[in-house]
């Protein structure tokens, strides 16, 4: 803060300082405690202990949690409905909001307006899952791709992105000869980057972290997505549920260790790409707060 | 006889118009369709499972070949001594929320602001951001390494101070509170984005004033900084007020159990147990329109406010 000339600490400021420091710890507290303790060797791990790092560092919860078919088969699908729902959810998602700024093509108030009122009204829990029921999607990985694909807050955001872009190139491009096709395809998703990147890490995000509809629609186990089995491993289980499956490693591995293993493994891709999503998603909100 | 035949024609002229635009616009409607699909399918569709809310429905006649029974499931539900349970649950719960939760975001982002130390600043922001990105399934796993009574730290923390330990998960008189300290560990370091930008905005030379007429720095967030961003404190404080029949409902259903559900009861919650897990498909539709009704009158009177205000509002 340039205004203020003196450098010199004022008691206002250690204060500040220090409970700003205290709030930031308290945000990381359980992470690290959760990763000290997933990666904690067996031999020297005592219950609800606290260490910042590992006495004596070891794999082999991840080793185990990893070597269960149920853990995998999860993670699969997960990456799966990811990586799917994320691709199409891109393009739906830009192709119609481009549509809905073009003020000129008829039927454009009525798409919007349509758009807008998802916003604020939604069916709710019970026809959404007649419907998929009704499609015979139940169990299947496209329910959750599906019923997450886009939404009225994404189209709105997007479209104020959109809004934003001039429109001298895209007129350019028409006089070249280009159709609206070649128009979106060749100007605007090139000149749209940023907002895609922002948005694939949206969409990516959200599909990762399902829980609910995950939890309606995949009724039969060996369907599950991570985040439902996560639960059901940390949270469902008493002390002897976890290891009772039997697993590859011949030492009884401590409960607390496999199920930590499981939240770092649920949290790892997005912990990965946070340095990404912090830049971008701040864009986003602040292009949703302007125009959302 | 002429004036209608001449407005037949132009009548006939607007559709050849229209149609020609439509026609002109034809990869226009190609690059919309996927989006128009998917709307009328998974959101438009959907809301003719609403009728079900006035049938009595049956899983072997379907929606159609069920039986009308008018307001009858709207009746039974509001005779039904749980419907005020969730209505004061679903109550309670926001006000806990809008009391303890909604200003902390601004406090916090007025404590970042004065932060003059760039990269203590944005080491801050990165870890109170974070928490935000969770799924609501790593943060009950968290929640309860933390505060359960086996395997919880903090009980763990309590027992070695001498104190017996606290049912911080299954006493009903914690729920709320709980509910509203796990959102706070989640969203408040992200709700400070919208207010520090709001902060950024403020003319520098404001300040420079301020100090020159002698204020302190506290002075100078209540007479500066505070008044600059009091627009956006309000209108958030309204369109929060309009989804006073929201509730974090995953949060909720994570956080629940046996003990607690005279407390944790609330319309999606409900509308889970009894509709998918129970079977009685036309209560849960009936409990799900109730608040989606509720829900978008809220939702339209806050946002006609913050229009009338000057603003612009959610859509």
């Amino acid at each position: 803060m340039s205004y203020v000339a003196t450098k010199k600490l004022t008691l206002f400021d250690y204060i500040n300082y220090s409970l700003l420091a205290i709030i930031s710890i308290a945000c990381v507290f359980p992470f690290i405690y959760v990763f000290s303790v997933s990666f904690t060797d067996p031999e020297v791990y005592v219950p609800l202990q606290f260490y910042l790092f590992p006495e004596k560092w070891s794999l082999s919860a991840y080793k185990y949690i990893l070597s269960t078919n149920s853990f995998v088969n999860a993670l699969k699908s997960t990456v799966f409905v990811t990586g799917v729902g994320t691709l199409i959810s891109i393009v739906i998602s830009f192709a119609f909001a481009y549509v809905l700024t073009k003020k000129h093509v008829p039927g454009r108030n009525l798409m919007l307006g349509g758009v807008v009122f998802t916003l604020v009204f939604n069916a709710g829990i019970l026809p959404n899952y007649l419907l998929m029921k009704e499609m015979n999607l139940l169990n299947s990985y496209w329910s959750l791709i599906l019923s997450g694909l886009t939404n009225a807050w994404s189209l709105i955001v997007i479209k104020g992105f959109l809004d934003s872009l001039p429109p001298e190139l895209e007129d350019a491009a028409r006089i070249d000869g280009c159709s609206d096709i070649g128009v979106f395809w060749r100007i605007v998703i090139p000149l749209s980057m940023p907002a895609i990147a922002a948005f694939i890490l949206f969409f990516a995000v959200s599909y990762w972290n399902t829980y609910f509809n995950a939890l309606i629609y995949l009724s039969d186990a060996k369907k599950w997505t991570l985040q439902v089995l996560v639960k059901s491993l940390v949270i469902d289980s008493d002390s002897n549920g976890v290891g009772a499956s039997g697993g590859s490693d011949d030492r009884v591995l401590p409960q607390e260790t496999i199920r930590m293993a499981s939240i770092v493994l649920a949290m790892v891709p997005i912990l990965i790409v946070y340095p990404f999503l912090q830049k971008h998603f701040a864009k986003g909100v602040m292009l949703g707060s302007v125009k959302g | 006889m002429e004036t209608a035949i001449k407005r037949q024609s132009a009548q006939a002229k607007e559709r050849t118009h229209l149609w020609q635009a439509m026609l002109q616009n034809k990869w226009m409607y190609v690059l919309a369709l996927p989006g128009i699909l998917y709307f009328i399918l998974f959101k438009f569709v959907p809301l003719w499972g609403l009728l079900i809310a006035f049938k009595e429905y049956n899983p072997f006649k379907g929606l159609w070949g069920s039986e009308w029974i008018g307001f009858t499931n709207f009746t039974d539900l509001f005779s039904d001594p749980v419907f005020y349970l969730m209505l004061r649950n679903t109550f309670a719960i926001n006000i806990f929320g809008i009391v303890f939760m909604f200003p902390l975001p601004i406090l916090l982002a007025l404590m970042l602001n004065e932060i003059r130390h760039e990269v203590f600043k944005r080491i801050n922001q990165s870890i109170v951001y974070l928490p935000h990105f969770l799924s609501w399934v790593v943060v009950a796993s968290m929640t309860f390494f933390m505060l359960s009574t086996d395997v919880g730290l903090i009980n763990k923390l309590i027992s070695a101070m001498g104190f017996e330990t606290v049912s911080f998960l299954s006493n009903p008189n914690y729920f709320w509170g709980l509910l509203t300290a796990q959102s706070m560990w989640k969203e408040v370091g992200w709700g400070t984005i919208i207010f520090l930008a709001a902060m950024a905005g403020v003319d520098p030379q404001q300040y420079e004033a301020a100090v020159i007429d002698g204020a302190s720095r506290m002075k100078q967030i209540w007479h500066v900084t505070l008044p600059a961003i009091r627009p956006t404190i309000i209108i958030l404080l309204i369109l929060r007020l309009g989804h006073m029949a929201d509730v974090g409902f995953e949060q909720i259903l994570l956080m629940n159990n046996p003990l607690v559900t005279s407390v944790s009861q609330v319309f999606d919650t409900y509308a889970y147990t009894v509709g998918i897990l129970g079977g009685k498909i036309s209560v849960g539709v009936t409990v799900g329109m109730f608040k989606g009704v509720v829900g978008l009158v809220l939702v339209v009177l806050s946002n006609y406010v913050v229009k009338k205000l000057g603003q612009e509002g959610i859509y």
